[in-house]
């Protein structure tokens, strides 16, 4: 049985440097799997592959074993696949609950957008600023209705890029806690974080990127004892 | 080979102005942020304050040019930068564009207004006496050769500048961030500034030299841009070299069609239009860079309420109503016109407001949607009208596919090298057949345009065609209120907000784009055909991409993201027009200039005037007693004017100053209970958005 989401041999390059090379990542329903790696790792890259919005030189992306490499971010988004984005995406000129709507409505549940828009801003604590326009918020609401968006579309795989960063302890206290139900609803949850406490937390697997390679990759325990990763954050010994 | 020698030499003097005028536009787009529409219409100026100096009033060359290009141009860069840029740096492309579009119309009506257009200006070229200098076997111009030798100084001159001296390392770099370059001790302003200065001055040697070699006036020398514009795009708008080598492909091209293409009726406005064709070739054949910086203020778009959809339906049918039973037939005919012009206006609300894609051929659209009513429509019958829309809905969404690629600035240009292959050629076109069916456009004259017949009821006099138009237009402003609230225009805002989220959220954007293109252009096509039963005769000229430039800005500066842009555009093109009409030909062009300077003063509300109308009036609207006394006060006008001869202007005087009396006593009523204490602000009265600064004076001022 393959896993849900299998990146395979990943290889990008801009221009001669290889952001990104042959980088394999998988992640299993009912599992977050984190990942983690100095800034300028490729974290955000592979993020762009899986999702679409960048083809590899090499490697293929399979969900479900079906091979997704050469298909469009909207047809893998109907696959089941959403994202955040660590750099927002929101939709500035549209209210909270417009942004989960129009998810809503390209999502598989479309028939019912409302309610699902209303559910997910119920659950994330968002029915309060649900009218504001998505611009005005500051970054850690911001980040959770990015968090929303994808959630509306009742992922498989769900992608997180820095959706933690800008909140504070108790915030992150309770996001945690929606990303183990989220977990244990089913969704194959990837998560990239700088917050180490958050990721030894709720990640199942970790993965350590540096410098466009998997340098290490296990579970969060193991990890947090490896050589090389610590060569990695702290530099050389 | 003598004739090609020579077509070369022309080909390549004039390359060398395009060269000129090209490396002025990247030097402004690269420094100061700014894709400058109106550079044509700064060196057409130049040229015209040349020809008043030199020949008008018989200064020495050397003085005019002296004046022309060291001190007008100078001014009219440091001008254009200090009070028509500066103000929406911090606004986005969109507002940048809209303001030199602004300047580009400003200037044409100024020229017209200052230089009659119907006095010949014949302006010699240099040294026009002298013979012609012979090199081997190609014979050159005096007047060429000065153009040649100053391209290639100025290429040397602009090399020095940017690459030896401080103040070019200071421009380039300002282009990737002004912010940063400031931080490391230089200045943007001063490098924007200076380049805006450049531009100009460039912009000006161009004008001045290409006046002599095609006929002085304002519109034609203004457009000759296009032809540059392809030069600076193949040098991407960043790279002076590559637009010199654009210049010359351009600038041979030109020769070569007009020495070697055959002479029949089809071809010569291809000769015309192919700087234009190669400009969309080479907007889609060369990836673009957008400049880095992403809009830092977000204009909102409006969300529209069935009830304010409803009132705004009813304004535009009591307009329609009261100018009937008013006006004369004459006057119905000028004034209904107001309509039409509304209704494609409106095309711009989902492309432009809501979309945010910037085009700048809804006119000529609009154009197509005239002429297909005009031939199928000849006999009224109704199924023509869907015809018209539907054609030019299928234009539309041929425009859509370079605007997948394309997007700001690039759009824009793309759409403007559109309308002007329409312009100068597809609309010259005799009738011709493509698999058999006979497609003619304006027939190289003009078209005859009957009204309708609905269902029986011939709609011929000029009443009938304004009111139906009128309820056009107000079915048109209600179905994109509806649209706006719906799911479709959820999708367009969000789109235009984030591209890249709106696809990984599975949104389809060719299919999103083209869908709006084409209904955009439909609703264009409707309120062409609809203008062309109102002007019962069309003329390409009516549809050209100058004329659709003055809506375009009117609709800008109501705000396109509020579907009462189409009364407000109406209204604002026709009335003044109408109204300065019996002032005689002194203020012919005034409405034009009033149009410009309206564009450029809009940069103080980028929301647009109708937002502010609208926050202004609805204290009114909700003062159940004083809305009776004004509609009471409005149809005691009416009657007026409809009974007492010439009663018209005064009522309507009277009843815009009670309206505006009202309106403020309204206000005033409304902001009464205001002395609510201030703990008890956003508890008692909603909180406003000035409260917090005037709660953090009273702190500052009681510590």
């Amino acid at each position: 049985m393959p896993p849900l989401l299998q990146a395979d041999g990943i290889t990008v390059a801009f221009g001669g440097r290889r952001a990104l090379d042959r980088v394999s990542l998988a992640a299993e329903p009912g599992r977050v799997t984190g990942l983690i790696g100095p800034n300028g790792a490729g974290k955000s890259t592979l993020f762009d592959t899986v999702s679409g919005l960048r083809r590899p030189q090499t490697g293929r992306v399979r969900l479900d074993g079906r091979d997704i490499t050469r298909e469009g971010p909207a047809r893998r988004a109907r696959r089941g696949l959403s994202r955040t984005f660590q750099h927002l995406e929101l939709f500035g000129r549209l209210s909270v609950r417009d942004n989960l709507l129009v998810a809503a409505e390209l999502g598989p549940r479309r028939r019912h957008a409302a309610r699902t828009a209303d559910e997910v801003l119920d659950r994330l604590g968002l029915a309060d600023t649900a009218q504001a326009p998505a611009d005005a918020l500051p970054t850690g609401i911001a980040r959770l209705v990015e968090v929303g968006r994808a959630l509306v579309q009742s992922p498989r795989v769900l992608l997180l890029d820095e959706p933690a960063a800008g909140q504070d302890a108790e915030e992150t206290e309770r996001f945690a806690d929606l990303l183990r139900s989220l977990a244990a609803e089913g969704t194959a949850v990837v998560l990239v974080e700088h917050d180490m406490s958050l990721v030894m937390a709720v990640c199942d697997d970790v993965y350590v990127l540096d410098l466009g390679q998997v340098v290490a990759c296990g579970p969060p325990a193991e990890i947090q004892q490896d050589e090389t990763v610590l060569a990695a954050y702290l530099g050389e010994p | 080979m003598d004739q090609f020698l020579a077509f070369t030499v022309v080909g390549l003097s004039t390359a060398a102005i395009y060269a000129v005028i090209g490396s002025g536009l990247v030097l402004t787009h690269t420094t100061a942020g700014v894709f400058n529409f109106a550079h044509g219409a700064a060196g057409m100026l130049a040229a015209f304050a040349y020809w008043q100096l030199a020949v008008g009033w018989g200064w020495p060359v050397p003085a005019a040019l002296a004046v022309v290009l060291l001190v007008l141009a100078p001014a009219f860069g440091l001008l254009a930068e200090r009070v028509l840029m500066r103000p929406v740096q911090a606004l986005g492309e969109a507002e940048r564009l809209v303001m030199t579009v602004a300047l580009l119309t400003g200037c044409i009506a100024l020229a017209r207004w200052v230089w009659d257009p119907n006095t010949p200006r014949p302006l010699a070229a240099f040294l026009a006496g002298e013979p012609a200098l012979r090199l081997g076997p190609a014979v050159v111009t005096w007047h060429q050769a000065i153009t040649m030798a100053t391209a290639l100084a100025i290429a040397g001159g602009l090399w020095f500048l940017l690459h030896r001296t401080r103040a070019g390392t200071e421009m380039r770099a300002s282009v990737d961030d002004r912010a940063l370059a400031g931080l490391t001790g230089a200045d943007p302003l001063r490098a924007g500034r200076l380049a805006w200065v450049l531009g100009i001055q460039l912009a000006a040697v161009g004008g001045i030299l290409i006046a002599p070699t095609v006929a002085l006036d304002a519109q034609q020398l203004s457009l000759l841009i296009v032809s540059a514009y392809t030069a600076a795009v193949f040098g991407r708008l960043r790279s002076l070299p590559l637009t010199f080598l654009g210049a010359v492909v351009v600038g041979l091209l030109e020769a070569y069609l007009a020495g070697y293409l055959p002479q029949n009726d089809y071809l010569p406005g291809l000769r015309l239009a192919a700087p234009a064709l190669l400009l969309l070739l080479a907007l889609l054949a060369f990836p673009h860079r957008r400049l880095p910086g992403r809009d830092r203020t977000l204009v909102r778009v409006p969300l529209p309420g069935r009830r304010g959809g409803l009132v705004l339906a009813g304004c535009v049918l009591a307009v329609a109503l009261v100018l009937v039973s008013v006006l004369t037939e004459d006057e119905v005919i000028s004034y209904g016109t107001l309509f039409p012009i509304g209704v494609i206006a409106l095309s711009y609300v989902p492309l432009a407001g809501y979309a945010g894609q910037i085009s700048l051929c809804q006119l000529s659209i609009a154009g197509i949607g005239a002429v297909v009513w005009g031939h199928l429509g000849a006999h009224g019958a109704l199924w023509a009208l869907p015809v018209a829309v539907l054609v030019a809905a299928a234009v539309g969404a041929l425009v859509a596919l370079p605007a997948l690629r394309l997007s700001g600035i690039y759009l824009a240009l793309g759409t403007v090298a559109f309308a002007t292959v329409l312009d100068r050629w597809i609309f010259t076109l005799p009738a011709f057949h493509v698999l058999g069916v006979r497609i003619s456009l304006f027939d190289q004259g003009s078209v005859s345009v009957a009204g309708p017949d609905l269902f029986g009821l011939r709609l011929t006099s000029p009443t009938d065609l304004v009111l139906f138009s009128a309820f056009c237009l107000a079915v048109t402003s209600l179905g994109l209120a509806a649209l706006r609230r719906g799911r479709f225009g959820r999708r367009l805002v969000a789109l235009r907000d984030s591209e890249a989220a709106y696809a990984t959220l599975g949104g389809r954007l060719l299919a999103a784009k083209v869908a709006v293109f084409a209904l955009s252009a439909g609703i264009a096509g409707l309120g062409g055909a609809l203008y062309g039963m109102q002007l019962q005769t069309v003329t390409a000229d009516q549809f050209s991409l100058v004329a659709g430039l003055p809506v375009f800005l009117i609709a800008v500066v109501g705000g396109l993201g509020s579907v009462g842009t189409g009364l407000f555009t109406g209204l604002a093109y026709v009335v003044p027009v109408q109204l300065l009409d019996g002032l005689g030909g002194w203020a012919q062009n005034l409405p034009a200039l009033l149009v410009a300077l309206a564009g450029l003063g809009f940069a103080h509300s980028p929301a647009g005037v109708i937002a502010r109308l609208r926050a202004q009036w609805t204290p009114l609207g909700r003062d159940r007693q004083l809305l009776t006394a004004l509609l009471g006060v409005l149809a005691l006008c009416w009657a007026v004017a409809v009974l007492v001869p010439a009663g018209g202007r005064p009522a309507l005087a009277a009843a815009l100053v009670v309206a505006m009396v009202l309106r403020n006593r309204a206000a005033a009523r409304a902001a009464a209970p205001a002395d609510v204490p201030p703990e008890w602000w956003g508890v008692r009265r909603p909180w406003r958005p000035e409260d917090g600064e005037v709660l953090s004076r009273a702190t500052a001022a009681a510590s």
